[in-house]
């Protein structure tokens, strides 16, 4: 576990960069976090969209979505899901969201 | 001694690419392709899809919504392989697969390989095969890339790991 400063506040990370605690993140903390996991700036509606939806997703379910899931309910079909987080959908918009990593193979 | 220690210690570099060979045309043999593309692609690893022989069922239209359980000859199944034989038996199983499969929130293969195509993977069917069968372009889905020659295969495997299955 790691502590970084984010957006001014330190946060707790786990060992593959995710969020401990997804309480600990703001909005003011995701372009920082994007800009690191190479996802394309600045963010625009469709990632917050995207964004909103894992953590809603979440907070409800006790885990972030699948690719496959976010492609069918998020309102962002799988095609722009890859050209808004190139490098994996569902673990860069983990990351970006602040919530731990979501786990499955689909 | 010193260059080896370093060399012990050095971190795998990551995979960056990935080209998947789909040979053979039974549920459970085209699966595992697709899950491993789509799982690279999750992963930000490039992938390609080659489609050959038998695969090329999962791209073919009149045929990837049919895919079925092979029966017989199958210990994995642990059925007899004279009851895996039995008139509709494979029907049954596949029926039984799909099931299960839909259970733990897994695509059909159609809607797979869609979505394959999707994550920006490249979906190619293999030349050999293709005339082999008989077929034309236009037998194949939609998203099909491309009808390539072993040698393209290659060619665009460059760099990257290849995965038969």
């Amino acid at each position: 576990m790691t502590t970084k400063t984010l957006a001014g506040t330190e946060v707790e990370l786990n060992d593959e960069g995710f969020f401990v605690d997804p309480n600990q993140w703001t909005e003011a903390m995701a372009t920082e976090l994007a800009e690191e996991w190479d996802v394309p700036v600045p963010l625009t509606d469709k990632h917050w969209q995207v964004l909103h939806f894992m953590r809603s997703e979440y907070f409800d379910k006790g885990t972030g979505p699948t690719v496959r899931k976010m492609g069918k309910t998020s309102g962002v079909s799988v095609k722009e899901l890859y050209q808004l987080f190139p490098k994996g959908p569902a673990k860069l918009a983990a990351r970006c969201a602040g919530i731990p990593k979501p786990r499955g193979c689909i | 001694m010193t260059t080896t220690d370093a060399t012990a210690t050095e971190k795998p570099q990551p995979i960056e690419k990935v080209s998947i060979i789909i040979s053979k045309g039974s549920l459970e043999e085209i699966y595992p392709g697709l899950i491993m593309a789509n799982g690279a692609r999750a992963e930000g690893i490039d992938a390609n899809l080659f489609f050959t022989f038998f695969g090329m069922d999962a791209i073919h239209k009149k045929r990837h919504e049919h895919i079925k359980v092979a029966t017989v000859g199958n210990p994995g199944l642990h059925i007899p392989t004279w009851a895996g034989g039995l008139p509709g038996v494979s029907g049954l199983m596949t029926k039984y697969m799909e099931h299960q499969i839909e259970a733990v929130d897994i695509p059909d293969i159609p809607e797979f390989v869609e979505m394959i195509s999707d994550t920006g993977a490249g979906l190619y069917a293999c030349l050999a095969s293709v005339e082999l069968f008989g077929l034309e372009k236009d037998d194949l889905i939609d998203e099909v890339d491309d009808i390539i020659t072993v040698g393209d295969f290659y060619e665009m495997a460059a760099g990257g790991q290849i995965i038969f299955t």
